[in-house]
C-alpha cells in the first residue's frame, strides 16, 4: 500500500533496494552517496532483507565483485558517486559488455580538482560512452521511482545491461520530501523474479570475458550496440505499467507546457525542477517558454527530442559538466547533434554551463538566460557557448 | 550451442562476447607471436624439469614424469626454459624463428 513519507534522497534508494531485495550488493562508501550503504547495511544487519551485502575496500572492487554476481546469476545493485565512479571505470565497460544486468544509484558529484564534494554531472558524463542505461532523476521520488523500474529495464530480455540512476548530489541526496513510498509485495511483484540469461552456476562449461582480438571483437562491440536498440522501447512500456500500477508514468523525456511554446529550455535532474517554476511564472506574463526534460541520457531518445524541439524557435539547454578544449558541453552536444542531422531544421541553440562543484543556479539567472533565449528567437545574436553564474 | 565458426557475423554470435564451452584456451595457439625458438637436446638433459617448473605457458610437455618436448602451438618463446635448465646440461638453446 503507498505510504506518504518523509524522506532523504539517498534514504529513498536504500529504501528501495531494501523493497526490491537484491541477491548481492557490493558497495563502497562515498560522499555524497555514503547513506544509501549505510542504511542498506542496517537493513541488512537487522535481517531485514535476504541480500549478500560485501564490504569491499575500493569501488573498482565493488563494481568487479558486482559483475562476478551478476555473471553468476544474481540480481545486483551498488550505489556510489565522483571519485568512485571514476575509480570504477575499466570495470563499467566490463559490465556492459558482458552484459550484466546491475543496477547502480549515482549520486552527481564533481571530480577532483581540487576537491569538490557537491553536484555537478562531470562524474556520469565521464561514464556515458561505457554502455550503461543512465536515467536522470528531478526529485527524490524519481530516484525512488527510477530505482524500481530500472531493474525492469536493465533485466529485460531484449535489454540486459547496467543502469544507472542518476540524481543529484546534496540538492537531492540529502534533502528532505515527502514521497509515496510502495509497499514490498508491490515492488516484488512489479520487479518479478530475476531469470538470468547468464549463470556461470548453472554447471554448463562457458568461458567469459575471453581474449577477443581483431578477429571477434568488432563484430562483438556490433552484438553488443544491438542491445540498445531495444531499451527506449522497454523504458516507455516499464515507465507506463509503473504509471498503470502506481499512478506515477514515467517515459524518455517529459515535455513541460511545451504546448505553444516559442523556445524550449532542455536540462538533466534536479534544475528542472527549478525551471519548472520559472516557466510557470514567465508563461503567466506571456514568455512562451516550455521545457523538456530528459530522463534518459543514455540511449539518447533522438526521435522524441527531435519532434519536440522541431515545433519551437530556439533551444537553450543547461549543461552541468565541462568538455575541456571541446566545441560545447555533453548535452549541447547531443541536442544539436540531432537537430542538425538529416531533415532537421536549423534552429539556433544555445549552451550554458552551470552549476558546477554545487554552485547554485537561481531562477532569477534562469528567466535571464530563458529571455536570452526568446531574443535569439526573434533573431538577435548571443554567444552560442558560455556561462551562468561564474564570476 | 554449436560451435562458432571463424567467419561468424556479429547476429551468429551469443551476447556478451561469451564462448559456450571451458577450456577454451588451448585451441588458441600463441606459439604464432614467437621470434625466438627453445631446441631441447635429450641427450644432454639430466630430467630435473626445471624447464617444465618455470615455463610459464604450460608448454613443456612431459610424459611419466620425464620431459619428452616442446609444445609449440603454445611456447611463446620467453627463453625462461633456457634460462633456468642447469648450465652443465645446457639442454635448451634458443634460436631466431
Ligand atoms: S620458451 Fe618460454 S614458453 Fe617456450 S617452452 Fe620455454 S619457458 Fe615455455
Ligand atoms: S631444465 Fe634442462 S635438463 Fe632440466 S629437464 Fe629441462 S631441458 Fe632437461
Amino acid at each position: 500500500m503507498s505510504e506518504r513519507i518523509l524522506i532523504e534522497g539517498n534514504e529513498a534508494v536504500a529504501l528501495a533496494l531494501k523493497l526490491i531485495d537484491p541477491d548481492v550488493v557490493a558497495a563502497y562508501p562515498i560522499t555524497p552517496a555514503t547513506e544509501v550503504v549505510q542504511k542498506f547495511s542496517e537493513y541488512v544487519a537487522d535481517g531485514e532483507v535476504g541480500t549478500e551485502f560485501v564490504a569491499v575496500e575500493s569501488e573498482h572492487s565493488a563494481m568487479s565483485a558486482c559483475i562476478g554476481a551478476s555473471t553468476a546469476g544474481g540480481r545486483v545493485m551498488t550505489a556510489t558517486s565522483s571519485q568512485g565512479l571514476g575509480l570504477m571505470w575499466e570495470m563499467l565497460y566490463i559490465a556492459a559488455s558482458l552484459r550484466a544486468p546491475i543496477t547502480m544509484a549515482v549520486a552527481n558529484r564533481a571530480l577532483s580538482g581540487n576537491i569538490n564534494i557537491h553536484c555537478d554531472h562531470s562524474d556520469s558524463m565521464g561514464a556515458r560512452d561505457a554502455g550503461w542505461i543512465q536515467l536522470f532523476s528531478e526529485n527524490t521520488q524519481e530516484i525512488f521511482d527510477n530505482m524500481i523500474q530500472a531493474i525492469r529495464i536493465a533485466e529485460h530480455p531484449d535489454v540486459r545491461l547496467p543502469a544507472m540512476v542518476c540524481y543529484d548530489g546534496f540538492v537531492i541526496s540529502h534533502a528532505r520530501e515527502v514521497i509515496d513510498s510502495l509497499s514490498k509485495d508491490e515492488v516484488q511483484e512489479f520487479v518479478g523474479q530475476y531469470e538470468p540469461q547468464l549463470s556461470l552456476l548453472d554447471m554448463e562449461a562457458k568461458t567469459v570475458g575471453p581474449l577477443d582480438l581483431q578477429d571477434f571483437y568488432f563484430e562483438h562491440k556490433r552484438s553488443q550496440a544491438e542491445g540498445y536498440v531495444a531499451i527506449p522501447r522497454v523504458i516507455e512500456e516499464v515507465g507506463q505499467e509503473f504509471g498503470q500500477k502506481f499512478g506515477r508514468s514515467y517515459g524518455l523525456v517529459e515535455e513541460y507546457k511545451m504546448e505553444g511554446a516559442d523556445v524550449a529550455l532542455v536540462a538533466l535532474g534536479s534544475t528542472n525542477g527549478t525551471i519548472k517554476d520559472v516557466v510557470d511564472s514567465m508563461q503567466e506574463s506571456g514568455k512562451k517558454v516550455g521545457l523538456l526534460k530528459i530522463r534518459s541520457f543514455r540511449p539518447f531518445p533522438a526521435d522524441l527530442i527531435k519532434q519536440s524541439l522541431s515545433k519551437v524557435k530556439a533551444v537553450g539547454v543547461f549543461d552541468r559538466s565541462m568538455t575541456f578544449g571541446g566545441w560545447g558541453n555533453p548535452l549541447f552536444n547531443e541536442i544539436r547533434s540531432v537537430m542538425y542531422g538529416g531533415n532537421g531544421q536549423a534552429i539556433p541553440i544555445l549552451d550554458r554551463i552551470y552549476g558546477l562543484g554545487g554552485r547554485e543556479i537561481s531562477m532569477a539567472e534562469i528567466e535571464e538566460y530563458a529571455d536570452e533565449v526568446l531574443a535569439v528567437a526573434k533573431g538577435e545574436q548571443a554567444e552560442v557557448i558560455d556561462y551562468i553564474g561564474v564570476r | 550451442m554449436s560451435k562458432i565458426k571463424s567467419d561468424a557475423c556479429w547476429q551468429d554470435l551469443p551476447d556478451g562476447g561469451i564462448i559456450p564451452e571451458g577450456a577454451t584456451s588451448a585451441e588458441f595457439k600463441t606459439g604464432d607471436w614467437r621470434s625466438e625458438k627453445p631446441i631441447w637436446h635429450e641427450d644432454r638433459c639430466i630430467q630435473c624439469l626445471q624447464c617444465w617448473i618455470n615455463c610459464p605457458d604450460s608448454s613443456i610437455l612431459v610424459a611419466e614424469q620425464k620431459m619428452t618436448g616442446i609444445d609449440y602451438d603454445h611456447c611463446k618463446g620467453c627463453g625462461i626454459c633456457a634460462s633456468v635448465c642447469p648450465p652443465k646440461a645446457n639442454a635448451i638453446t634458443m634460436e631466431s624463428e
